[in-house]
C-alpha cells in the first residue's frame, strides 16, 4: 500500500456525536490508573467549580481516535492499520470536558511526511460541542512503516 | 487549590509515582478506550509484526503519568495542554499466573520547567521511565493556576 502524498491538507467533517457519561469518565479514570475524586464523584467535583465529572486529560483520546478512524480506514489514504505507530499526541483545553457534553470532531490532515519506505501523519481533531463550543484541539503523529520496516 | 503560581520555581520537583501494569490493565484499558489493537493483548500477533511481545498502549502510560500532575495540582482541569512523543514501547510480559505481579513497572517524576506568570501557568516536565529506558519523550503538561 502507498500513503497518498496528496493526503496533506484533507479534512473530514464531524461524524457521529459523541455523548460523553459519567460511567464512561469513571471507566476511562479507572482504566489509567487515575484516582482523583473529580472523575468519580459529582460533589467532588462540585467543590471544584465544575457542573458535573470532569474528564482526565487524555480523555479526548477517545473523540480524536474515532475521528482518524475515518481517515484510516479511508480506503483513498492508503493506511495499512497493522503498521501504524503512534509518534506523538498533544491535548490543548480550551475547558475541561464534563459529563453530559455532547461532542463532535473535525478532522484535518495537517501535515504528511515520506519516511524510508511509509510515511509519517499528523492530524489535528478540533473538538467542540454539538453548539460550536471548542473543548480541545487534539494533534497526533503515526507512522505508517513501509513493507521493510 | 493547594499551589499557588508565587510558591513555584523553576526545578523544583514535584513529586514521583511508580505506576504497575499488568496484561489486565491493558485489556482494559483497550475497552475504556475503544483502542483495540491486538499489538496490546495478543502476544502472537504482537511477535507476527516484530515487536519484542505484548506493548502497552502509549496512551495508557501517557494518561497514567499526568496523574502525577493532576494530585499534585488538586484539580485535574488545571492542565491546560499536554504533550509527549512515544519513544520506547513499553512490553508487558504475562503475569496472570502470579496474581499482585507486575507485568511491566513505569516510574515518573515531575519538575517544573517553566512559569508564565503573564499566562498564570507552569510547565511541568514529566520524565517516565520503564526498564531504566525513557519511554516517553518531552513529555509536557501545562497547568494553570489561581
Amino acid at each position: 500500500m502507498t500513503i497518498d502524498p496528496d493526503l496533506q491538507g484533507r479534512s473530514y467533517p464531524a461524524g457521529e456525536t459523541y455523548s460523553v457519561g459519567r460511567e464512561a469518565i469513571r471507566d476511562f479514570a479507572r482504566a489509567i490508573k487515575a484516582t482523583h475524586p473529580a472523575h468519580y464523584d459529582v460533589a467532588a467535583a462540585a467543590a471544584l467549580g465544575h457542573a458535573d465529572l470532569v474528564a482526565p486529560p487524555t480523555f479526548a483520546i477517545i473523540v480524536a481516535q474515532r475521528a482518524d478512524a475515518q481517515l484510516i480506514s479511508d480506503p483513498s489514504a492508503g493506511i495499512d492499520f497493522t503498521r501504524v505507530v503512534h509518534a506523538d499526541q498533544r491535548f490543548v483545553h480550551h475547558r475541561p470536558i464534563l459529563a453530559g457534553d455532547q461532542l463532535v470532531a473535525e478532522l484535518h490532515v495537517d501535515q504528511v511526511r515520506a519516511m524510508g519506505g511509509g510515511a509519517m501523519i499528523t492530524t489535528r481533531a478540533e473538538i467542540s460541542t454539538v453548539d460550536g463550543e471548542a473543548t480541545t484541539t487534539t494533534t497526533s503523529s503515526i507512522l505508517v512503516r513501509g513493507e521493510d520496516q | 487549590m493547594t499551589v499557588s503560581l508565587a510558591s513555584l520555581e523553576v526545578g523544583q520537583h514535584i513529586g514521583s509515582a511508580t505506576v504497575d501494569i499488568t496484561r489486565t490493565d491493558l485489556v482494559r484499558y483497550a475497552g475504556a478506550s475503544g483502542d483495540l489493537n491486538p499489538i496490546h493483548w495478543n502476544q502472537a500477533f504482537a511477535e507476527g509484526v516484530g515487536l519484542p511481545g505484548v506493548i502497552a498502549h502509549g496512551m495508557f502510560t501517557m494518561g497514567a503519568a499526568v496523574q502525577l500532575v493532576t494530585d499534585w495540582i488538586g484539580d485535574p482541569a488545571a492542565v491546560v495542554d499536554y504533550q509527549t512523543r512515544f519513544t520506547k514501547p513499553v512490553v508487558v510480559t504475562d503475569t496472570t499466573a502470579q496474581p499482585g505481579q507486575p507485568g511491566a513497572v513505569v516510574e515518573v517524576t515531575g519538575v517544573v520547567g517553566q512559569i508564565d506568570t503573564e499566562r498564570s501557568t507552569a510547565r511541568i516536565d514529566l520524565t517516565v521511565t520503564s526498564a531504566g529506558q525513557k519511554v516517553l519523550v518531552k513529555a509536557q503538561a501545562v497547568v494553570r493556576l489561581a
